[in-house]
């Protein structure tokens, strides 16, 4: 069988952190950061006696998020344990959903190739985080150090149906995903935080078969970029055996980023019997009408429509709007910029192009512009005026950014208003025409594409200052004219 | 002054009146252990000098004519699987040696709150697991009107500890009946409450579905003052309710007996006393009606499923790295809980959690963890039906009276069996109370047990009280006296299971 005949099959099972101020059964912080074991109670510690109290914060946020994504929220849900047997679980089991999740079906919309596509769920549930190890050792052997901050933080597990082919589709659904759920406010998102983790399901078909193959299981992938690489890299590893008529054989797999492949963790054979069961400490979970509504309301706008509303609002490019709304921070920044100033689309020209790129020579982006909108506003009006020529407005945006003074401020105290008196403009314009006697003849002979040339020695003389569009109006004339 | 059958009130008359102090009461609880639980083996561990400063501090109170709360003048043992913040919590176990809870268990906060002592901790199976006390990694209790004899279990240093006057009341635990089927060998009264009335918060978990916290007292009346104080909502534990929305069940006139399983369970001696005991209250007035109960021994099936399916879960926390006896460096992981887990449970808790394990695994967990639920749901059904047409059911606390230490420790189907007139309330989650009804012609206390709908406690305890032999002056106190004077005399035996430290 050739190479063009097999499809890939993935399906994608991604932890969210919900970003609440204390954890899912204790009042314990859930700051990132803290030293070792910091954060933790009787109750993450799975102290004797000590029992769970739903936060219901976790649960609003849960319910934001099976919402915003479109899944069925039954009315009632209820909590199981997952029993295993490891040193970051101090009770030996996970309070978690499983015969009864929060919600199933929805789906997370994503752009793959230039089209809105999207992938369907099959399930969301809650469920409580585990601790850290962090490995090491002495001279006596290797050992392991246990850190419980992070035990019994909220999780929303999210799993796709096994539906993606590609792997940079499983990419774009985590990128979209990400952006969804900063959006709607329920998990800051950040990746170097642990905030989005995931493993992948991936098995091979014949193109036109039905039934699933077998399939293996991705773990340990620490970014967005790994479970691209990993997918593609256990493609080809489960292609290839495949062609030489082999077998894939059931397996969990952890992703080595260093090595870029993918490593046996356990076969089939040792695959932990979880021994779930209603979790007895909890009552089963209610959800109430007016829990889903205010659900629903606390949503807000996601970010596909929001790139189409100002798509169409604003009548901007497909790709302004693209990174305007990539979070709702800075498409809240544009907003409230566009309402403020005269024309919105000069607005997003600059955030897009002067803001943007001033922001990364300081290793910032729109995300941390450290600006408000009516700064902004003000500038690109100034500009719009033609009170600031382009050249200058570069200018006053860097120094907006270092002092966060206002813009017209700035240009007054450094004298940046723009030149539009005729005796000025003129007397740099002889001056830039005296000093390139070889150009002059040039254009005169027929060479008119050097007028930007000139035009670009009058701002240089003139240090910006010179107002575009009546420069060029006299540079025109005296070229013209021929007088020199 | 400690009086072997008279309520609380009457001691609480007496300390009003600066007729006694409560470092005196204090001081008779602490004499009789020191002198009689060499014999008997209750405490795992006598809070002597804390309760004496607290004892101290609350006279004061008195003096200065400010009452200390509801339960002043009680001196209360607690169960070793309640946590009292500070101090040991063994459950009976080594594989706990060493602990020390960071936080009080609700009901004991809310006991002290109210102005009882607490005097010590109790002798109980590991975890809750077993019938006999004999279960415990510190050795067995004995019951103390034949010390040949087992208190019952689990909560048997409890029950012994309120029978010998060692205490004046005791927090047990009842699972399957572990308040109970112990409060009815000792000859003291022992309520199981509503699941849901008394918070969990601070018992260490056996079956966290089935577990309750409930007082033993030697009065009824003592007991419902306990319940009073421990029970109600508590945000930590959110399988609690709250008392005041909850519906009250109604005055108890007609009266269930369960005549079948009476009949083909029971020994002549268990029937003849029970039979002394519904002539009494069917003399009060109360009409005694036969009633079908569904087969215990499918509610023993179930029981012994739906528990040690979640104790093996819930004992999965001792693993060896937060608790248990340090057993040095293992080869791995794997080889660090099975040593640590080896070393600290004793033989039954191994059962249990093997059993436990068993039905959950894959491939039987339909056949087993949810045939069992079934049988729960159906249970709870047959009693609903039945509290609609009786206000409670009444029937032996146990089949058989006492056994001899040792008899069944190897025949673990057989001491299951004890528990098989205790299950029911555990399945449906309702309350019941076990009171003293007579003995046997060897002396040994026969308890009788009252099955009441939700949330019934108060009523139950009122009828335990009118109905059982409880009554001051009656022969219960006789026998309770006499037996207390018999253990005051008797020789400390060789293989004393005494030697409670300090704690």
């Amino acid at each position: 069988m050739s190479m063009a005949e097999w499809e890939a099959v993935i399906g994608l099972e991604i932890h969210v952190q919900l970003g609440t101020r204390s954890k899912l059964f204790c009042g314990c912080a859930t700051r990132f950061g803290a030293p070792p074991n910091a954060q933790v109670c009787p109750v993450c510690l799975g102290h004797p006696g000590v029992l769970p109290a739903v936060n219901r914060q976790a649960l609003r946020l849960g319910l934001r998020g099976a919402a915003a994504l479109g899944a069925h929220i039954p009315r009632r849900s209820a909590w199981a344990r997952k029993n295993y047997f490891y040193p970051d679980l101090p009770k030996g089991y996970q309070i978690t959903q499983y015969a009864h999740p929060l919600a199933t079906g929805g789906e997370i919309p994503y752009e793959a190739q230039g089209r809105m596509r999207s992938v369907a769920l099959t399930r969301l549930h809650l469920e409580e985080d585990a601790g850290r190890l962090k490995h090491g050792g002495d001279e006596e052997g290797p050992s392991s150090l246990v850190d419980l901050n992070r035990c019994g933080v909220p999780l929303l597990e999210i799993v796709t149906e096994p539906a993606l082919q590609h792997p940079h589709e499983a990419h774009a659904v985590l990128v979209s995903l990400r952006q969804i759920v900063q959006y709607i406010e329920i998990s800051e998102g950040a990746m170097e935080k642990g905030h989005l983790r995931c493993d992948a399901n991936i098995s091979l078909r014949p193109v036109g078969e039905q039934r699933l193959g077998t399939k293996t299981e991705i773990k340990n992938l620490n970014s967005f970029r790994h479970v691209e690489q990993a997918l593609a890299e256990e493609i080809r590893r489960q292609r290839a055996l495949l062609e030489d008529g082999g077998e894939v054989s059931s397996a969990t797999l952890l992703w080595d980023a260093d090595a870029r492949c993918t490593r046996l963790m356990r076969s089939k054979e040792d695959r932990p019997d979880y021994r779930y069961f209603p979790e007895p400490d909890l009552p089963d979970l209610t959800i109430e009408n007016a829990d889903l509504e205010a659900a629903r309301a606390a949503i807000g706008e996601l970010p596909a429509s929001r790139r189409r509303r100002l798509e169409t609002d604003h009548e901007l490019p497909a790709d302004e709007a693209r990174i305007l709304t990539r979070t709702r921070r800075v498409a809240d920044l544009f907003e409230a910029a566009a309402r403020r100033a005269e024309n919105p689309g000069a607005v997003a020209r600059f955030m897009v192009g002067e803001l943007a790129g001033a922001l990364g020579e300081r290793g910032r982006s729109l995300e941390d512009a450290g600006l408000d909108a009516s700064a902004i506003a003000q500038l690109v009006d100034m500009v719009g005026r033609g009170e600031l020529s382009g050249r200058q407005a570069k200018a006053v945006v860097r120094e907006m950014l270092s002092s966060g003074r206002p813009a017209a401020e700035i240009a007054a105290d450094q004298g940046l208003e723009v030149e539009q008196g005729e005796a000025a403009l003129l007397a740099w314009i002889g001056e830039v025409l005296a000093a390139h006697p070889r150009e002059l003849s040039e254009y005169q002979a027929g060479k008119t594409a050097l007028l930007r040339f000139f035009m670009g020695q009058v701002m240089r003389v003139s240090q910006g200052r010179a107002d575009p569009a009546a420069t060029q109006r006299l540079l025109e004339r005296r070229l013209r004219d021929g007088r020199v | 002054m400690i009086d072997a059958g008279r309520p609380l009130v009457f001691l609480q008359e007496a300390l009003r009146a600066g007729r006694c102090s409560l470092p005196e009461i204090l001081d008779e609880h602490l004499s009789s252990i020191a002198i009689c639980d060499k014999k008997i083996g209750s405490f795992l561990c006598v809070m002597e000098q804390e309760a004496r400063e607290r004892a101290g501090r609350l006279q004061g109170l008195i003096d200065r004519q400010r009452w200390p709360g509801p339960l002043c003048g009680l001196v209360v043992a607690v169960k070793d699987n309640i946590c009292v913040a500070d101090h040991p919590a063994t459950a009976g176990s080594r594989i706990l040696e060493g602990f020390r809870p960071l936080y009080d268990a609700t009901a004991i906060g809310r006991l002290e709150q109210a102005g009882a002592i607490l005097i010590g901790k109790t002798n109980l199976d590991e975890f809750g697991m077993g019938s006999s006390t004999e279960h415990s990694a510190f050795g067995p209790t004995r019951n103390p009107y034949d010390p040949s004899r087992v208190p019952g279990g689990s909560s048997g240093g409890s029950a012994a500890a309120v029978a010998a006057g060692m205490c004046s009341a005791a927090l047990g635990s009842d699972t399957g009946g572990s308040v109970r089927q112990p409060a009815a060998y000792c000859g003291v009264v022992g309520l199981k409450p509503q699941y849901g009335s008394v918070s969990r918060r601070g018992l260490i978990a056996f079956a966290s579905s089935m577990d309750g916290i409930g007082p033993l007292a030697p009065t009824g009346a003592d007991c419902s003052l306990i319940f009073e104080v421990i029970s109600g909502l508590d945000l930590c534990d959110a399988t609690t309710v709250d008392l005041e929305g909850a519906p009250r069940a109604g005055a108890i006139r007609r009266v269930g007996l369960p005549r079948g399983w009476i009949e083909s369970c029971c020994t002549t001696e268990i029937k003849d006393a029970f039979e002394g005991c519904a002539r009494r209250i069917e003399s009060c007035g109360f009409t005694l009606t036969d009633i079908d109960l569904p087969d215990p021994d499918w509610a023993a099936a179930a029981y012994y499923i739906l528990a040690t399916a979640e104790a093996s879960s819930n004992l999965a926390r001792y693993d060896g790295i937060h608790y248990g006896p340090a057993t040095g460096r293992s080869e791995d992981l794997g080889a660090h809980y099975r040593k640590t887990r080896g070393a600290g449970f004793g033989p039954e808790v191994k059962r249990r959690i093997l059993l436990g394990t068993h039905v959950l695994s894959a491939g039987h967990y339909q056949d087993h963890y949810e045939k069992a639920q079934r049988v729960r749901t159906a249970w709870r059904q047959s009693m609903d039906a039945l509290f609609d047409e009786v206000g409670a059911i009444l029937l032996p606390t146990t089949p058989e009276s006492p056994f001899l230490l040792g008899e069944r420790l190897d025949d673990p189907v057989r001491m299951y069996r004890s528990d098989l007139f205790t299950i029911g309330p555990n399945l449906t989650g309702y309350p019941a109370v076990s009171f003293p009804i007579g003995a046997t012609r060897a002396g040994l206390p026969v308890g009788a047990q009252l099955w009441g709908p939700a949330f019934s406690e108060r009523a139950l305890l009122a009828i335990a009280d009118q109905h059982g032999e409880g009554q001051p002056f009656g022969p219960l106190q006789r026998r309770r006296e006499e037996m207390r004077m018999a253990l005051r005399r008797a020789p400390v035996p060789e293989d004393s299971p005494g030697g409670a430290g300090e704690g």
